[in-house]
């Protein structure tokens, strides 16, 4: 049976009874820890406030003594559950095991941002300092007056107000439990002097380790709601192909199995998950051609010579046009990188249960609260009739197919009226995740032989930016024709173009792309890692043409202590000796070399430094990593231990990104849709990994999760143009594409 | 609907399906034990891995019919957070899942290497855990576990 859109609500039977019931159970579960004595203390039902000014939206202080911490930013694997706890147990003055904590739930946290651009700690988690920084002064004062005492000659501490000189003090929960601060974020509120720390910048564990070891965690793809159908998305065959008829008839063998049709938004639904897997896989259905994606042996060329671009100057330093100096080098050089997939070990997954009035959606999207405005719309409902509730997914790493199939599961539950999990398949994920965009860039400068860059100019070809977009357009929305946001996604993609030492003058030029081969959207430290490529192998290549050693080169360019402390200090790692690039056994069956790359994170953030140890077999094109040595400075770390597993992810996903990763296409579809054809690092591939970690504990945090993606292609181009004398400009660096660059030294 | 008997985690269970060709990961899923994962559904990706009579297994190329009267062991069943497997307790101590996802298949393919090689090199546990796939990048981390639950370093 086909549902039509508009018989899209059952009636009140008992599946609808079920619903309402599990409803009542769901909130339950979300509601899990949040202050249920406070609310019958004050008799306050009622919405919880979620204004990200308010110190009520991030704490609440529980009549049983806990605090409960609600986190409009959610952990995705990188360990804001404790980092967070860290925070607010400091500045408040108690201890973790006293705190309980609540995220990415649209009725329940502060929105504070889409969880991305490693902004977790150094925005949502300042704010949560801030906040807790503020509530901290309020129990203070609140004590001074029961205390008689001058606030002064109090401390928070324990869970308690007590005087600084001893005696007895007052418990939160007696001062305020159960009831709202109903105050302000102060920002004048003064914070915990760092060398008084004792819960930030210590290594404690990650709270849902244990669970996920043992199997007691609930991640997105093991959550059920009473009622669940189980439902398969079919997409077409091609990505803007028109569905054209479907044969339903074809699934009539397979008991409880239905078709979903919504114009060319084509599901199965069926009781159990198997059943709707062969459902989806025997329907036949009838497509459209459509073949309108570019030659990709001719992607690079159909890029530069793209008619529709709006140009910008991003960047303009120094005294322009040429330097004309004695003994000056002039180098030029392209660099591409291609589009890749998020490649999430576990396609993505949603449940929905959407009503006529009103619609819970539970995602792992790293946006919940964003997507409720893009969901009320497709949905045709009042926002705050929408709630998002975020459980983990595998690890997305930016933007994957979890909002799409949220947004499927949705759309499916708005047609058969009961709740709907869709579950993506490998073929789904690979095929349609939206994908980090190419990006090509041509850089051209000149050094004179002291090393001093006389002139550098980047122009890059990269996919605009729709301005204003709430969301990326999304594939369940757009083939049912329901309201769609239109426009490009990818992130801040031009950052990090221009260089970050010295020269005398700086052009960074950018060609923003009308339109993107594939549906772009931010994939991990987005731009960046093709960005720093280009630009820290360049430097490299001035260096080298400047007969220089290039991490002298590097420093000889840089003012900035804190960079020069991080490069001094991988240089130690790497035990670095000076000499110029290439090195000598060129000629050897496998080659050795070193190389080396320096990122300031947007100019403005953490800085990273890294060198790497490479063997590269002539005979086979194939590149070994033996070792990356790394020092890493993000200001104060709050976790050193979450820091460094940050640190460890961004370097060998970026390796993997860097040696293996493509995406595939023929005219009409993507065809690298399994890890056969998409192949990513594996155990044997993975060098050994030397981190330093430089603490700040005075300076503001930084991201952590991004920056360290930066420096990896550089550095590995670097250390294999060492090791051989081959310059590798296109990643990834495929045994292929080194067995040409090698034929060409 | 067929009634498959299955020894799962030492209990004996019937698991009914309409297909014997029905892949075990969504039997064991569908009675509740979610520890195992669909990662790809082609044996690509390690995620789904259980022990079969002892033997690593990728529950999603393997089907009901053919796990009849077998044993199967899933991430549930090697302990519990009260009282964990000695691999389950050094991948514990050494923090290593991020997102966590492909974390039930690497204990259980660790295990079964253990079980056959108490005590691995590296290159060993590389070897043997070639075949499962992490995204997040906690290689340095497993293997770090693995040596510590063989009883090697850490």
């Amino acid at each position: 049976m086909t549902v039509p859109l508009t018989q899209h609500r059952l009636a009140d039977g008992p599946t609808r009874r079920a619903i309402v019931q599990g409803g009542a159970l769901m909130v339950g579960f979300a509601l899990a820890g949040v202050p249920t004595r406070a609310r019958a203390a004050t008799g306050d039902a009622g919405p919880r406030p979620v204004d990200p000014n308010e110190v009520d939206s991030f704490l609440a202080v529980n009549g049983d003594g806990t605090v409960t911490v609600f986190c409009g930013k959610v952990d995705l694997g990188q360990g804001l559950r404790i980092a967070m706890r860290q925070i607010a147990g400091e500045e408040l003055g108690i201890g973790i095991d006293m705190i309980k904590y609540i995220e990415g739930d649209t009725t329940l946290t502060p929105d504070q941002g889409r969880t991305s651009g490693s902004n977790g700690i150094q925005r949502g988690g300042m704010q949560l300092r801030r906040a807790a920084a503020t509530a901290r002064q309020a129990l203070i004062e609140l004590a001074a007056q029961r205390l008689n005492a001058a606030p002064d000659d109090l401390v928070a501490k324990d869970g308690e107000v007590r005087p600084n000189n001893g005696g007895a003090g007052i418990k939160f929960a007696e001062l305020i439990g159960g009831r709202n601060f109903k105050i302000k974020l102060n920002p004048k509120a003064p914070l915990k002097d760092p060398a008084t720390y004792t819960l930030v910048g210590k290594p404690l564990p990650r709270p849902d380790v244990p669970a996920k070891c043992t199997g007691g965690f609930t991640y997105m793809q093991d959550f059920s709601a009473p009622g669940m159908v189980h439902a398969r998305v079919i997409r077409p065959p091609a990505i803007g192909a028109k569905l054209i008829g479907v044969d339903e008839a074809s699934i009539k063998h397979l008991s409880g199995a239905n078709v979903v049709r919504l114009k060319d938004f084509l599901a199965v639904i069926a009781d159990d998950e198997w059943t709707a897997v062969r459902a989806a896989r025997a329907l036949r259905a009838q497509w459209s051609e459509w073949s309108g994606l570019p030659a990709q042996d001719k992607l690079i060329a159909t890029l530069r010579a793209d008619p529709e671009v709006t140009d910008e100057v991003l960047v303009t330093r120094g005294q322009q046009g040429p330097s004309a100096q004695s003994g000056a080098v002039s180098r030029s050089a392209s660099y591409f990188w291609p589009m890749q997939s998020h490649g999430s070990i576990g396609p993505s997954c949603a449940v929905a249960d959407v009503r006529s009035d009103a619609a819970t959606v539970w995602t792992a999207s790293q946006g919940t609260h964003g997507n409720r405005k893009t969901f009320a719309r497709f949905l045709g409902l009042p926002e705050e009739k929408v709630r998002l509730i975020y459980l983990d997914g595998a690890g997305c790493y930016g933007m994957n197919g979890h909002e799409d199939a949220a947004a499927d599961a949705a759309i499916v539950s708005r047609a058969v009226g009961r709740p709907v999990r869709v579950q993506w398949s490998r073929q789904d994920e690979h095929g349609w995740d939206p994908k980090g965009p190419p990006q090509l860039l041509d850089i051209s400068g000149a050094v004179d032989p002291a090393g001093r860059i006389l002139a550098w100019r980047t122009e890059m070809w990269l996919p605009q930016t729709t301005r204003g977009l709430p969301d990326i357009p999304l594939l369940g929305p757009a083939a049912a024709g329901l309201d769609n946001v239109r426009g490009l996604q990818p992130g801040l993609i031009s950052q990090n173009a221009d260089p970050p030492y010295t020269a005398d003058n700086v052009q960074v030029l950018v060609h923003w792309l009308k339109d993107a081969p594939l549906r772009p959207a931010p994939i991990r430290s987005p731009g960046k890692p093709a960005n720093c490529f280009a630009v820290e192998s360049f430097t490299d290549e001035l260096a080298a043409a400047a007969g220089l050693d290039p991490i002298e080169f590097r420093l000889s360019g840089l003012a900035d202590p804190r960079g020069i402390e991080a490069i001094r200090r991988a240089a130690a790692l790497m035990n670095w000796q000076s000499r110029p690039s290439s090195g000598a056994n060129k000629s050897a069956p496998v080659m050795r070399g070193r190389g080396f790359a320096y990122v300031h994170y947007k100019h403005s953030e953490s800085y990273v430094a890294m060198g790497m140890e490479v063997a590269v077999e002539r005979g086979s094109g194939r590149i070994r990593v033996e070792r990356v040595a790394c020092a890493h400075d993000c200001g104060q770390i709050i976790n050193p231990d979450g820091v460094r597993a940050q640190v460890e992810g961004s370097i060998l996903q970026t390796l993997s990104r860097v040696l293996m990763e493509e995406v595939q296409f023929d005219r009409s579809r993507v065809t690298s849709v399994d890890w056969s054809s998409y192949p990513i690092l594996r155990f044997p591939d993975v060098p050994k990994l030397d981190i330093v970690l430089i603490d700040r504990p005075t300076q503001p945090p930084l991201g952590a999760g991004e920056a360290a993606c930066s420096p990896v292609g550089a550095a590995l181009a670097n250390a294999v143009f060492d090791a051989t004398g081959a310059r590798l400009r296109t990643v990834p660096f495929t045994p292929d594409r080194v067995k040409v660059a090698l034929s060409a030294v | 609907m067929t009634t498959y008997r299955l020894r799962i985690n030492g209990v004996e269970r019937a698991i009914d399906s309409s297909d014997p060709d029905q892949p075990l990961l969504y039997g064991l899923r569908s009675v509740g034990l979610t520890a195992t994962k669909f990662g790809c559904g082609l044996g690509q990706c390690g995620a789904c891995s259980v022990l079969v009579d002892r033997r690593p297994t990728r529950s999603c190329l393997t089907t009901i019919a053919d796990t009849q009267g077998k044993s199967v062991v899933t991430l549930e069943g090697l302990g519990s957070m009260a009282a964990p497997h000695p691999v389950q307790a050094a991948f514990i101590k050494e923090q290593v899942p991020q997102c966590g996802y492909c974390t039930s298949g690497m204990i259980i393919s660790a295990v079964a290497l253990l079980a056959e090689k108490p005590k691995p090199t590296e290159d060993d546990i590389r070897a043997s855990l070639e075949g499962n796939l992490c995204r997040c990048g906690t290689h340095v981390r497993v293997i770090r576990a693995v040596m510590a639950a063989s009883g090697q370093g850490g």
